[in-house]
């Protein structure tokens, strides 16, 4: 499975699917969110919705120097974080800018593709199809 | 990390000295919340007795809560200041990504002491504190210009929050706002011109933090519920779809919408600016605020053609709101809708409150059609209702003050009424320009004794539309302990960073099921006394600042034009003024 963005045009910025990834570790904020809503240029511009397309043969993996990405063949990436060194090759090497970075623990984020933030996207902005 | 730690911290900012530092304040925030009990308490500590609010004495607080990027819809910024508008309380709420950024960076508050030698913005990531350069953003005319380039400079895109100051805040116009994220403010009572007088330009706040939840299974209920309700129920409808603008044709078939400095309570061109027309012609895009599903925020698209080259245009997008269309339309008798939006643009490029400018220029055109003032005062604009190109030309000399007059409008409507006449017709209550409605008493009492005089901490209007609809008849005295119930609870939503939209959504329960989940175990009684608390203290703030009930005034025109709820004269109001006085005299 992986998620896919329909319509960015759609989407108000509202941000609910970034909390939704976030709480799947028992807590609220932003700290461990997958994806990011950021303005194309200004809100008057709309938004661009920034989620991991789930990758074949995901860049962001290949650059690991310590394979701690370990790719699951139906979509997703898992992180071994004790063997993370926190180098940011992955965040270099994804252009999409998928990969997002949780300052407390010095690791980075990468989107399992389990769709929970597509059940709370108000306005069907994304959804999760067959990789 | 323990969870008072996460929004209990305080960042304390001296600009005067360019240092900050931080300190643990959970004795605040467990007694009074976070938003509007915390920052009442800060403004309190930090603002001295007296101070002129635009000095170096004022203090400048913006509080977040144990909501604030938990729960949907917590996404207020509660902002306090002294209100060089009216020399008392000034509380001030924005949206946009402000409440989310400040709890992210790490803080629950943060007070702004001091004044800088020269123009700054302050630069706050995840929690470390920057002091940067503003000069060259000073001075410049539109306040859009001025956040794109601080967008292109900062880190954060996505999570931060940009708060800035236009060039009425610059030169200290006493009802100019602050901006955050292009369309949400800082409205109504000045913190614009706080911020101005403090040389600072902008704040920039990002941060991902994370946030421990007491109960985590509570939450997820608690949660799902809000998210159900914001989306899936009929309750915020009115607010989505077309939004508040859509009260411009309600008001105007009630006959309360206010119409030429509210000579008229019907306007016959009310069709052309409200919501549904101005949606189906101009509603380009909506957007939300961080953490709201709802998305009530509308923003209209006006194609503009060049005025010499052929098939050469711009397209600018302004949002628009109720009482921006009540303000800078009806208000000024402006029916043409394209005009209206182009002056809604203008007043938001300044970074104006969009209803006190809309009521001074009213004023002015009265006073001007009326003979008590002269061109010469208005620098040769000839001011006349509906013509909203001379209005624009006005907005920007009440924004460059280059005469007495115009430096007279930049304080308000009831400043420049003392000097020039006209107070009979100077729609202000407690020195603050009304809002957009003229139901009744309801409202009007509403605002004189509301905290912030404004429509925006009581119901007022609801109050008269019930009796309209159900035929009761209050009295002064029951209006008065219906607008203090109302307002004492609005201060636990406003505790809360919760908009005011979403009020049908959190009940008591559900605020007392959420606060547990983020643990505070308080009974509705302890709730309830807690928001009663925090309306006395606001009030202590005002009386200490000199605020009094006897210098209240009733604008005669309120009782000239009629209203559609019941008949209402001075004496009932009077009543009503007195009441309310003994009432919260009590609660100190």
């Amino acid at each position: 499975m992986r998620l896919k963005v329909i319509d960015s045009q759609r989407c108000v910025g509202c941000q609910s699917c970034m909390f939704a990834c976030s709480r799947r570790f028992g807590q609220a904020g932003l700290a461990n969110t997958c994806m990011n809503v950021v303005s194309a240029g200004g809100m008057s511009k709309g938004f661009k919705v920034i989620v991991c397309r789930a990758c074949k043969e995901p860049p962001c993996a290949k650059a690991c120097p310590v394979d701690a990405f370990v790719v699951n063949p139906k979509g997703g990436i898992k992180l071994k974080p004790e063997l993370c060194v926190g180098c940011k090759n992955c965040i270099d090497a994804c252009i999409l800018g998928a990969i997002q970075w949780n300052e407390e623990t010095a690791k980075p984020l990468a989107c399992i593709q389990c769709g929970l933030c597509v059940k709370y996207c108000p306005h069907h902005v994304i959804e999760i199809v067959e990789h | 990390m323990k969870i008072e730690n996460s929004f209990s911290k305080v960042l304390y900012i001296d600009l005067s000295k360019k240092t900050f530092f931080v300190e643990e304040r959970y004795d605040l925030f467990s007694k009074y919340l976070g938003g509007t009990g915390v920052a009442t308490q800060l403004l309190k500590e930090n603002c001295k007795e007296g101070a002129d609010p635009l000095s170096e004495d004022n203090t400048l607080v913006l509080a977040v809560s144990p909501f604030a990027g938990v729960f949907p819809l917590a996404s207020k910024t509660v902002a306090m200041f002294k209100s060089p508008l009216t020399g008392d309380l000034g509380e001030s709420h924005a949206g946009g990504r402000s409440a989310i950024s400040i709890r992210s960076t790490g803080y629950g508050a943060i007070v702004i002491n001091g004044k800088s030698s020269v123009p700054v913005y302050l630069s706050i990531h995840n929690g470390k504190v920057r002091f940067r350069n503003a000069y060259t953003l000073w001075g410049m005319r539109s306040c859009f210009q001025a956040g794109a380039i601080i967008r292109e400079r900062e880190s954060g895109s996505g999570i931060r929050a940009i708060m800035r100051i236009g060039k009425a805040g610059e030169n200290g116009v006493a009802y100019s706002a602050v901006t955050t994220e292009t369309y949400r403010h800082f409205g109504r009572l000045g913190m614009g011109a706080v911020m101005g007088s403090k040389n600072l330009k902008a704040l920039v706040v990002s941060g991902k933090n994370s946030i421990p939840l007491a109960d985590k299974k509570l939450y997820r209920e608690v949660y799902n519920e809000i998210y159900d309700a914001a989306v899936k129920s009929d309750v915020m409808k009115k607010y989505h779809d077309i939004g508040t603008s859509g009260n411009v044709l309600s008001l105007q078939k009630i006959g309360a919408l206010p119409t030429k400095n509210l000579q008229e309570g019907k306007f016959e061109k009310a069709k052309e600016i409200d919501g549904v027309h101005i949606a189906e012609h101009y509603l380009g895009r909506r957007v939300a605020c961080a953490h709201c599903p709802v998305g009530c925020i509308h923003i209209a698209n006006i194609r503009e053609p060049h005025p010499n080259e052929p098939y050469f245009y711009k397209t600018a997008q302004v949002s628009y709101d109720y009482e921006l269309l009540f303000a800078l339309g009806s208000m000024l008798g402006i029916g043409d809708e394209k005009g209206m939006l182009k002056l809604i643009d203008e007043v938001e490029a300044y970074c104006l409150d969009a209803m006190s400018t809309g009521v001074v220029l009213a004023w002015t055109t009265e006073m001007y059609e009326k003979g008590l003032i002269n061109i010469e005062q208005l620098n040769g604009l000839e001011l006349k209702w509906g013509d909203w190109e001379t209005y624009i030309k006005t907005v920007e000399q009440i924004v460059n003050q280059p005469n007495d007059f115009y430096k007279a409008l930049a304080k308000g409507v009831a400043h420049a009424s003392k000097i020039y006449g006209g107070e009979d017709f100077a729609l202000a209550f407690g020195k603050n320009e009304m809002p957009g409605y003229h139901t009744g008493p309801g409202c009007h009492i509403g605002y004189a004794i509301g905290t912030r005089h404004s429509h925006l901490c009581n119901a007022g209007y609801s109050l008269d539309q019930k009796m309209i609809v159900d035929g009761t008849k209050e009295t002064p005295q029951s209006i008065v302990d219906s607008l203090m119930k109302e307002e004492k609870w609005r201060q636990i939503l406003s505790s809360l960073n919760l908009c005011f939209f979403a009020r049908g959504i959190y009940t008591m329960d559900v605020i007392k099921r959420g606060l547990k989940s983020v643990g505070f175990d308080l009974t509705e009684e302890e709730i309830n006394s807690i928001g009663e608390q925090i309306y006395a203290e606001k009030y202590s703030f005002k009386f200490r600042e000199g605020f009094s009930f006897a210098n209240q005034k009733w604008p005669k025109r309120i009782f000239e034009t009629k209203s559609p709820s019941i008949e209402f004269d001075p004496k009932f109001m009077d009543e009503a003024l007195a009441y309310a006085e003994k009432k919260i005299r009590e609660l100190l």
